[in-house]
């Protein structure tokens, strides 16, 4: 599969705490990815809540600046690109996020919404051209055109998260981040939107980021998964190595606590409860270490572990001194 | 558990809400009980009155806008309905407590930890300040918070949503309630997060013997935390049933297309289209005559569109199961 989406190294620092004449430290949000989408596509990125998923997503669009590393689409680099040179790979790189109604301007139409990015991209002529297309748009993502006139609160979730798709889609992308887009919907809907973003892809090739912590919904959509830990990419394979051989401790952590895993989770010791897993930069070692049922005094607290592949299958990467057997 | 009395029993609850299109019904026509040390689910979408019925049963929700219609709420022989708001605030807390979705919200941020438990004990014991607030460190201890010492003394912000969630049981157990409400409590919280609250109110139900009523969307988090399970629908109860009979063969068309709908973790079709229940849940306001799921029924008759769909026993007797739906058993068969 041709790599459409590259990151090297990629990395974001906050700066925490420090005044006005005390130096402050960071917080590691991202912390040196490596991550590959390829054409068509779809990469699931899982995580807790402060692992840095959605940051990570932002930092490949760039709608978050990077502190360090690079990333390249479709073979252009787009980290050292001004913002006037960006604008015509912007349009091929979208986003939909988990709650499409603060993501929809409340005054605007549902036409409106579908216009301006035709607009700013100067897609389609105004009028006729630009109005079929919206039409054409809104049946794409299974809505009627009598609703062209009616304002985002007039809608349901699931209705409106299709039109946030709509939107997406209006610029005819090849990449879409997808943050959390189900994760607010009920359970009948999200099936709903899953298999809308399942057709999109068939049909027009886009290719996903799909950020979830949904651990089912995330085996479900994806060719391959990547998990997160406190902005490091501790495993990745793909999704049916990861649910079933998952070698790196918080993996199979992640996986004995989806509903339904009793048994897996009973083998398991009880995870230690940490307030966050972001890190101050400070610290060295495994991110995972002061969690870790497995980690050893001595090596994961001194040493970050280097990715390495399975012997078996070097798509399957993953960072840990001890590994779990399959 | 059959022998003993119903701990709560709910009968023909109607709850109404007032709007400008006048009133809606969130719950109509709800029964159910619940027995000391028993699990109930109840499981459905956004709107289909689940969280309603729980707010009802404490009288918690602002009238107007919302009045009960109709029905009976006995809890330990006593009608809830008709007791006065001072009897009922002892009842609030001390034998029936709540859990809910957002901790952040529900405690004060601007007190530690420790001083909202105190209150919370004295306020229906007489203990002295300093016997509550060893109490409270016990409590903190006794839902796994491990340095409750320290704990106590913090404020909501500088835990973490599952600590505070943690404190939140701890003060919901701090006057050894027979009940225990608790209104999607692991909704908010990460995945390695939930598990551990879920697997904590199931053992504090064992060593206590304290009843949950348990409201949540998540039917795979039914599955495994509940004894028995509602299935409710648009304001009614569409399914009751042990959890494992539910599973085993659901019996209401949707129960089973809600069930079909949700990817499993190493379910093997990754990738294909997930069944899905077609169209939207209907309007409070204009239900249709008949069956409230007809619209999105695959196995819809001209009968189901005639008048309301009576609950009616399902399956053997053994497993007290009931369904509202005219071809329940023909189609699960």
């Amino acid at each position: 599969m041709k790599p459409l989406v590259q990151t090297e190294k990629l990395g974001k620092y906050y700066p925490r705490g420090g005044g006005l004449f005390t130096r402050g430290t960071f917080t590691r949000a991202v912390d040196g990815v490596d991550l590959t989408v390829g054409t068509g596509e779809t990469v699931g990125l899982v995580g807790e809540s402060g692992s840095g998923k959605s940051t990570l997503g932002r930092l490949i669009l760039r709608l978050v600046e990077p502190s360090f590393g690079r990333v390249t689409f479709d073979g252009h680099e787009i980290t050292s690109l001004s913002a006037r040179e960006l604008q015509p790979l912007r349009r091929r790189m979208q986003i939909i996020f988990q709650d499409p109604y603060s993501s929809l301007n409340p005054r605007m139409t549902v036409r409106d919404i579908l216009a301006e990015p035709l607009r700013i991209h100067k897609l389609t002529a105004r009028g006729s051209e630009e109005e079929g297309r919206i039409v054409e748009l809104l049946k794409r993502v299974g809505m009627r055109p009598e609703i062209l006139d009616r304002y985002p609160h007039e809608f349901s979730g699931g209705q409106r998260q299709r039109i946030g798709i709509a939107r997406s889609l209006a610029v005819q992308p090849d990449f879409i981040v997808c943050d959390e887009p189900v994760s607010a919907l009920d359970v009948s809907i999200q099936a709903q939107i899953v298999n809308l973003l399942l057709d999109l892809q068939e049909e027009l090739g886009v290719a996903y980021l799909f950020i979830s912590h949904d651990l089912r919904v995330v085996e479900h959509i994806s060719h391959r998964v990547v998990v997160l830990y406190a902005g490091h990419v501790v495993e990745e394979a793909s999704a049916e190595r990861l649910y079933r051989g998952a070698v790196h401790p918080y993996t199979r952590t992640l996986l004995a606590a989806v509903p339904g895993n009793e048994a897996a989770r009973r083998a398991l010791p009880v995870l230690a409860d940490a307030t966050s897993p972001a890190r101050v930069a400070e610290e060295d070692g495994c991110p995972y270490f002061p969690r870790c049922p497995s980690g050893k005094v001595g090596t994961c607290d001194v040493t970050m572990p280097e990715m390495s592949a399975a012997a078996d299958d070097t798509t399957h990467r993953f960072a840990c001194h001890f590994p779990e057997t399959r | 558990m059959s022998s003993e009395a119903p701990l709560l029993s709910v009968e023909g609850l109607c709850v109404a809400f007032r709007t400008e299109r006048g009133a809606v019904r969130a719950v109509d026509d709800v029964s159910f009980s619940i027995f000391p040390g028993e699990t109930l689910g109840i499981v459905g979408e956004s709107g289909c009155g689940k969280s309603v019925t729980a707010l009802s049963i404490l009288r918690l929700l602002p009238t107007p806008p919302a009045q009960i219609e109709d029905g009976s709420l006995h809890f330990g022989g006593r009608d809830l309905r008709t007791l006065s708001e001072r009897e009922l605030e002892a009842v609030r807390g001390d034998e029936i407590a709540m859990v809910f979705q957002e901790p952040m919200t529900s405690l004060n941020p601007v007190h530690t930890v420790g001083a909202q438990i105190v209150e919370a004990i004295r306020l229906h014991r007489p203990d002295s300040r300093r016997e509550a607030r060893t109490r409270a460190i016990s409590l903190l201890e006794r839902v796994g918070i491990r340095d409750a010492a320290t704990v106590v003394d913090a404020f909501p912000h500088e835990l973490s949503g599952g600590m505070r969630q943690r404190v939140m049981i701890a003060m919901a157990l701090s006057c050894e309630p027979k009940l225990l409400l608790a209104d999607e409590p692991t909704t908010a919280l990460d995945v390695t997060i939930q598990a551990q609250i879920l697997d904590l109110l199931q053992s504090l139900r064992r060593s206590s013997h304290m009843a949950i009523l348990l409201i949540t969307h998540d039917l795979s988090v039914v599955e495994h935390h509940t004894d028995r399970v509602l299935v409710m629908y648009a304001g009614e109860v569409v399914e009751s049933a042990r959890v494992g009979d539910l599973f085993r063969r659901p019996a209401h068309p949707y129960t089973r297309a809600l069930l079909a709908s949700m990817p499993r973790l190493g379910g093997g079709k990754r990738r294909t289209r997930l069944p899905t229940i077609e169209g939207v849940v209907p309007g409070l306001g204009n239900l249709p005559k008949g069956c409230r799921f007809q619209e999105r029924c695959g196995a819809v008759v001209e009968s189901c569109r005639a008048e309301r769909i009576p609950l009616t026993s399902f399956g053997t007797v053994e497993e007290n199961r009931m369904v509202r739906c005219l071809r329940a058993e023909e189609l699960a068969s």
